[in-house]
């Protein structure tokens, strides 16, 4: 927290920040926009209640209505459960592949990590360092700050591949 | 980090000394990456035995058909369906657990929660087995679907609510999964990072190369919070469904508009006992008493004792509304369930479902772990026999005198039964082994707040009230994973 504060205030642009956890806060300071995947949700389900809707009306009502002892063929009471079903289904999916879709998330996906134990215990503020202030100070603020370890990474990602 | 403390009257949700969060890393993953125990073997045989019964048994029943059971004319409906209903009960919990707990920022519900799912999901797969099952010719189960065909179309009766029933099921099934995967991803990436080899790659690939960035993160937490919004409805809507089924047809017994408030009380009930009767054995085989503790334990049964009661209270008037309905075929499947042939199955399930919980009333009773275990054995009975109660009662006595009959299981029954719990204990036992059973990044969140060293530490700083501590040191006194000595002098 404190190593973010100082970086930003000498004007040093943070890369991003992995921890083990999500930590509340964080993302005011670094900049991170509300998420807008609530509207998603609501889109999708709005679309499975109407996907199913419809395929109730044109089944029971327009291809093939059935004369149950003189009841209407538009039971509406009877769409309820399914349109219900739906519109859950979808919104739940629909928003899950946004999500994975917003974050570069699935299945294969060689992952970026800059250090292996920033999902066990350790918190990583990952700064560019080509064409930045000289890396002396950058090093001296984050140790300041508290750092564990100020590492200079050659590579961009201890990648997988 | 969130720099408030949390207010010392509450019981802390994390115990023991030196919590890191590496040790948490460690102590959670020590089951999936060290070779299994000797009670895991034993487990893991014994369940796989009765996994082997079940792909017997319902290979039996899928070659010979469903005239291997004991159906009869009278009773159609008898083991399968009380199976099914008994496994999709039993499920609910977790949903429960994940969803309705996290709306109400539960935070005790974070390190059940995943192991709470895997439940879930694990009894809906039961409860499916017998739907197919079932269904006597289940290689046709497509028909199920409203898909286009050459007999019309002849569309699916969506006037049934067994037909809701599959929209339900299937659509909770499936939310449950996404909901629960995702949630597992930080997690998995954690063995990931840890592992080598041909273990990090399969592990790499099924952490969908989460990084854990900030953007990540907070996307995430967006998506749980939604994703319990959604399931809490649908948890409700599900086992609703499941009680139409019955409700909405005219057998008297079945006929009832409490169906849908008690079934869901009553999954809810039978949920949380499963969950208990897994999560007591697991903490102390998996060593986890840090995480999951008494105040967990404590707080299930309290669960257990409200639900219990309320499905006590739905008996009531179940009975209480027969009689003022003055419906005489009503009143009689009631009078028949209590004293007819069937009344050992009633009374088992007033007992096991009403009558012992009660005890949960007792402090002393809801912290004794050996009694809470055998009482979560003996509420997953009774809620079985609820079932058979509803379903068999009501059915074997109908209105012609001349083809009342009585309803004997066959060998296939009870192997497709017992199979069916063998199967969900191989699934459960498997999982604890290949992914972490409780939620790891969450309950790292709750170390610097709700964890008895956090709660030490603001009691060796003073400035709290000395009767607040007060309350807090006897509350620990239930714990059995607390060393009560470091208290002694304060």
């Amino acid at each position: 927290m404190h190593g973010i504060e100082n970086l930003q205030k000498n004007s040093i642009p943070i890369y991003d920040v992995y921890t083990p956890m999500p930590i509340h806060g964080i993302e005011a300071k670094l900049g991170v926009k509300e998420s807008r995947l609530g509207y998603a949700a609501f889109c999708f389900g709005c679309l499975g209640g109407s996907v199913i809707f419809s395929i109730l009306y044109y089944t029971l009502v327009h291809d093939w209505p059935m004369n149950v002892g003189g009841k209407p063929h538009f039971a509406m009471p009877n769409f309820v459960p399914f349109t219900f079903e739906w519109t859950i289904l979808f919104a739940a999916f629909g928003m899950v592949f946004t999500f994975y879709a917003a974050t570069h998330l699935f299945p294969g996906r060689a992952p970026r990590v800059m250090d292996l134990r920033a999902t066990d215990d350790r918190f990583v503020i990952a700064i560019d360092a080509k064409g930045n202030v000289p890396h002396d100070d950058i090093t001296r603020l984050l140790q300041e700050a508290g750092a564990v370890e100020v590492k200079h990474n050659e590579r961009k990602y201890v990648s997988y591949e | 980090m969130a720099s408030h403390s949390e207010s010392i009257i509450r019981e802390p949700l994390i115990t023991g000394k030196d919590i890191t969060y590496a040790k948490i890393t460690n102590d959670v993953l020590f089951p999936v990456e060290n070779k299994p125990n000797m009670a895991w073997w034993v487990g893991f045989t014994l369940a796989s035995l009765g996994a082997a019964l079940w792909v017997f048994s319902i290979s039996w029943t899928f070659w010979f058909g469903v005239g291997e059971w004991g159906l009869n004319k009278t009773v159609g409906w008898a083991w399968d369906i009380t199976g099914f209903v008994w496994w999709v009960g039993i499920g609910h919990a977790g949903t429960l657990i994940s969803a309705v707990l996290l709306i109400f920022r539960q935070n005790w519900r974070n390190s059940i929660n995943r192991s709470a799912e895997a439940m879930t999901i694990f009894a809906v797969i039961c409860a499916a087995t017998y739907i197919f099952g079932h269904m006597g010719r289940p290689w046709l189960a497509y028909w199920t679907l409203p898909l286009p065909n050459q007999y019309g179309s002849l569309w699916v009766n969506w006037n049934s609510a067994l037909m809701m029933d599959v929209f339900a099921i299937s659509t909770y099934f499936s939310v449950s999964l996404i909901f629960w995967y995702t949630g597992l991803l930080p997690d998995i990436a954690s063995i990931r990072d840890r592992a080598t080899g041909l273990r990090r790659r399969i592990y790499s690939v099924l952490s969908f190369g989460w990084t854990g960035s900030v953007k990540t993160w907070q996307r995430f937490e967006t998506v749980s919070l939604i994703l319990a919004g959604i399931s809490t409805p649908l948890v409700l809507s599900v086992h609703t469904i499941v009680s139409f089924d019955f409700a909405t047809s005219l057998e008297p017994g079945w006929h009832t508009t409490i169906f849908p408030p008690y079934f869901v009380a009553g999954a809810i009930f039978s949920g949380f006992a499963m969950v208990q009767t897994l999560l007591l054995i697991a903490r102390k085989v998996l060593g986890l008493e840090n995480y999951i503790t008494m105040f967990h334990i404590e707080s299930m049964n309290k669960i257990i004792l409200l639900t219990g009661s309320i499905v006590g209270v739905a008996y009531i008037t179940e009975f209480f509304i027969a009689w003022y309905s003055g419906v005489e075929y009503e009143q009689y499947a009631f009078i028949n369930r209590a004293t007819g042939p069937y009344w050992w199955a009633y009374w088992s399930m007033m007992t096991c479902n009403v009558i012992t919980p009660q005890l949960f009333w007792f402090k002393k009773i809801r912290i004794n772990i050996p009694f809470a275990w055998v009482l979560s054995i003996i509420v997953n009975i009774g809620m079985w026999f609820e079932r058979f109660v509803i379903i068999v009662t009501s059915l074997h006595r109908d209105y012609i005198p001349s083809s009342w009959v009585m309803f004997y299981p066959t060998w296939t029954d009870v192997g497709i039964f017992v199979g069916s719990i063998g199967l969900f204990f191989t699934m459960f036992l498997l999982f604890i082994r290949v992914l972490p059973s409780v939620a790891m990044a969450e309950v790292k969140l709750l170390v610097k707040t709700s964890s008895e060293q956090a709660k030490k530490k603001l009691i060796d700083e003073g400035h709290l009230d000395p009767t607040h501590v007060d309350d807090y040191t006897t509350a620990l006194e239930k714990y059995d994973s607390v060393d009560l000595t470091q208290y002694q002098k304060a």
